[in-house]
């Protein structure tokens, strides 16, 4: 255990924020500390935690994406005519699509940043632009609101009824995020690729002369993180209802720094799905919680920001100057 | 921790050097295990290696042995696979004959290369350092942590060094690494490994636990191929040592024949006559008066003078305190307690800008990463720290910049191309020039170099002291840090022993022999 806490100092800090927001919170308002309310809470942050996910695994693999959000909208229109071409679809159809759109526009990415080296921050804002400026162009900024019953109605999992009156649910959302967080986790733990993007994250000359096919790396991480966001974008539409192409809008630095906060390092080679999904959930109990003590929601982004701010500043410098005794055992410095 | 087996030396006392030379073959055979014939190689006209011929015997740990450019570097790249050399070349490996080698290839015939950046990864962990190859490949598989740190386990063994597995890399310090990267070149079942300069930045005890982890490859039947610029631990580790001088073969010779100055000699062909340059400084004014300066945890209770003119030398091994109260001078960490004066005048620096205002110049030991700017050019590194001598109506001058420059290269003999070039485009020993004019510039009263000659050939080296007395006989006061004792043995007036952050010893280099000072240091 004390190796866990050494190893996994990102994660083990971001928990202890988050119980903590949670204890004043259930003091604080009559109705946050219910299961009810996590549950909702789950739901909520299924769609960014899938997008998290994804972009976790571009930041490991030394990357960056800003366009993967955008690319969520152009992929709920692209779903919504091609779904329309076949005659209405299904999950397993909706969901093929969809995919296979991101991925598609993940790998313009990776193509770009591997074949013209260029670097990924600036690679993916032009991305970012040429995707909305399309989308915007041949959408005329109109949503879509008729879109398949199958794709709009709620799908509930799971239901209860609590002895406290509230309900528990798990809809669909929650499962397709699941799924997306433990294929992720075994992609970069589990498989010897995974172990590859670490590595070209952590030291792309090291990884290159052991002979690490380089431009498989990006297309594999952009790819994943097109995926990712194909998913999410399809379940957003579901969550919402409706496809407006700037829904997604601005959603990509909300994202980004939940995931930097749950430790993963722009520069790459370091991060963790656990971590990244304690930044999304850190990040989303903090709007709840401001939302039932009746903040004004203008402030959320100021405060989310503090917040952020905080976090980052005290994991980059103090968790080892706070704990000094973990850094005792068995170093050579 | 260390290896008993030092079979070769052994041997070489119970038989005699003939029959020894017989036992050395016998195991592998007649024929050497690495055989290079008539390599050449060219890069854009010039020629970086002429018709060298290169023979490493099973098991022997062999010293390559050159200055910085005399093609080495090309050498080892040539047998790695990295470059390929001119038509005609043959390289013969284990009993087979290659017109050029490939990376794939090498390592697959079992050549291993610790690069000198050593090539890691710092957030992984060290087993997954030591047998990363397990999770190359092209297709994913499923990772087998259980079996990836068993191996890493097997070959710290080997090694004779515990260390936890599972911790990330970058919690263990460079020596330790670079026992990771030894490690991971067992697991690719090496036959010949190349080191190149993995002493560079050990301490003394470090180093000797490295020479013996080399000497149990050897025993162990791994030829070592060793590059070091620490002509010392040359002798000491190799059998044989091939010199190189400006891409051509200067010789090959048994290591028990040659001494520190012979292999000096035939790597640059000229010959060195070190004579200790002490002096008497005692009548003249005192520059630094260093009364008490403690910092608890680095250094204790340190009083010191350094006079107008003087060389004060420290040595000490790494940890001693030495760079941190070489820092603490320069005004970059806060003494706990004590004093610091220059020229009569207590100072308290609040920053390292008060320090440089007040005189003190420092080229740090790590001219690399925190001296220089490599990738931009020689005039802007060398005008960086006294910008406002360049000034020419509170805007920067290039023609002012121009002549500042131009003054300090030929006044030190830096051998450039243009003020424009990258830094980075110049060899170590004239990188470190610059560094020295860059503060120069700022016309200084005390000098504090720490380890100037760390990636300096050894041409070089004596090019740098020059330097350093002509700095001193016109006034400059200077402090020499150093581990490698000869240095400050030979370059300063005084000589100050640290040891776990305290003045030890003191000595006149005029009547301390080297071996007294070598002794108390390395004891």
């Amino acid at each position: 255990m004390p190796s866990f806490v050494r190893t996994h100092a990102t994660e083990v800090s971001l928990l202890g924020v988050i119980i903590a927001i949670c204890a004043v919170l259930s003091v604080t308002t009559a109705n946050f500390f219910s299961l009810g309310n996590a549950f909702d809470l789950l739901n909520i942050s299924s769609v960014n935690i899938i997008f998290a996910v994804g972009l976790l695994v571009v930041l490991i693999a030394g990357g960056i994406d800003i366009s993967f959000a955008v690319a969520a909208s152009v992929v709920q229109y692209g779903t919504a005519i091609a779904l329309g071409w076949i005659g209405g679809g299904g999950w397993v159809s909706g969901l093929l699509i969809a995919g296979s759109i991101g991925v598609l526009l993940g790998a313009v990415n990776a193509f770009l940043i591997h074949r013209f080296r260029v670097i990924s921050i600036v690679a993916t804002i032009s991305t970012f632009n040429i995707y909305f400026g399309l989308l915007m162009f041949f959408t005329k900024g109109v949503s879509i609101y008729d879109l398949p019953d199958w794709l709009t109605d709620r799908v509930v999992l799971f239901e209860r009824e609590m002895p406290d009156g509230t309900w528990i649910e798990i809809t669909l959302p929650v499962l397709v995020m699941a799924i997306c967080v433990i294929a992720t986790w075994v992609l970069i733990t589990r498989t010897t690729t995974g172990r590859q993007l670490y590595a070209f994250g952590d030291n792309p000359e090291g990884a290159r002369r052991f002979g690490i096919n380089i431009g498989a790396m990006q297309f594999i991480a952009f790819g994943w993180l097109g995926l990712m966001a194909g998913i999410g974008g399809l379940i957003q539409a579901h969550y919402a209802q409706e496809v407006v192409p700037n829904a997604l809008y601005g959603r990509e630095l909300d994202v980004l720094a939940a995931v930097v906060l749950g430790g993963a390092r722009l520069g790459g080679g370091k991060g963790s799905v656990l971590g990244c999904v304690l930044g999304v959930l850190l990040i989303s109990i903090t709007q709840n919680g401001l939302n039932l003590m009746g903040v004004s929601p203008f402030a959320f982004k100021m405060i989310i920001g503090a917040i952020i701010l905080v976090a980052i500043t005290l994991s980059n410098t103090s968790i080892e100057r706070l704990l000094p005794f973990l850094t005792q055992k068995g170093t050579g410095r | 921790m260390r290896f008993s087996a030092r079979i070769p030396l052994q041997l070489n006392v119970i038989y005699g050097h003939r029959h020894m030379h017989q036992l050395a073959t016998a195991g592998g055979g007649e024929r050497p295990l690495l055989s290079l014939r008539d390599i050449n190689m060219t890069f854009g006209g010039v020629r970086a290696l002429k018709n060298v011929s290169f023979d490493v015997r099973p098991g022997e740990v062999h010293c390559l042995a050159g200055e910085n450019g005399c093609g080495k570097s090309t050498l080892i790249k040539i047998i790695t696979g990295v470059y390929r050399p001119a038509d005609g070349a043959s390289i013969e490996f284990d009993g087979e004959t290659y017109s050029h080698m490939s990376p794939v290839t090498a390592q697959d015939r079992g050549i291993q290369v610790i690069w000198q950046d050593l090539a890691l990864f710092p957030e992984m962990s060290v087993a997954e350092n030591i047998a990363f190859q397990t999770v190359l490949g092209r297709w994913p598989k499923l990772v087998d942590y259980g079996r990836m740190r068993q191996i890493a386990k097997d070959a710290l063994a080997r090694l004779g060094v515990t260390l936890d597995v599972d911790l990330p890399l970058k919690e263990y310090a460079i020596a330790q690494r670079q026992i990771v990267a030894i490690a991971r070149a067992l697991v690719g079942e090496a036959k010949l490994v190349f080191m190149d300069e993995p002493t560079a930045s050990l301490t003394q005890s470090e180093t000797d636990h490295l020479l013996d982890i080399v000497r149990g490859l050897s025993a162990s039947g791994v030829a070592v191929v060793f590059v070091s610029h620490r002509l010392a631990e040359v002798l000491e580790i190799s059998s044989r040592i091939t010199v190189l001088r400006d891409g051509a073969l200067v010789g090959v010779y048994p290591a028990a024949s040659m001494t520190q100055s012979r292999i000096t000699e035939l790597m640059t062909g000229k010959t060195f006559d070190q004579q200790v340059r002490a002096k008497s400084r005692d009548g003249q004014p005192a520059v630094l008066d260093v009364k008490g300066l403690s910092r608890p945890g680095q250094f204790e209770d340190i009083s010191l003078t350094v006079r107008r003119g003087e060389t004060l030398g420290i040595t000490g091994l790494l940890g001693s305190g030495r760079t941190e109260l070489a820092l603490t001078l320069f005004g970059m960490l806060k003494p706990a307690s004590g004093s610091i004066s220059i020229e009569g005048k207590p100072i308290r620096f609040s920053s390292n800008r008060d320090a440089i205002e007040a005189g003190v110049a420092y080229l740090s030991e790590d001219r690399l990463s925190l001296g220089l700017i490599q990738p931009q050019p020689i005039a802007d590194n060398l005008v960086i720290s006294s910008l406002d001598k360049v000034l020419s109506g509170g805007l920067l001058s290039e023609e002012r910049k121009r002549s500042l420059v131009g003054r300090w290269i030929a006044d030190l003999g830096v051998k450039i191309g243009l003020q424009q070039d990258a830094i980075s485009t110049l060899s170590g020993g004239n990188q470190q020039r610059v560094a020295i004019a860059k503060w120069l510039a700022t016309d200084p009263k005390l000098l504090i170099l720490d380890a100037p000659t760390v990636g300096v050939d050894v041409g070089a080296r004596a090019g740098i002291f020059d330097i350093v007395a002509r700095l001193a006989e016109s006034g400059l006061a200077i402090i020499l840090i150093s581990d490698e004792v000869p240095e400050v043995y030979f370059n300063a007036d005084r000589v100050l022993h640290m040891a776990q952050g305290r003045i030890v010893g003191s000595y006149d280099p005029r009547t301390s022999s080297l071996g007294d000072i070598e002794g108390a240091v390395y004891a």
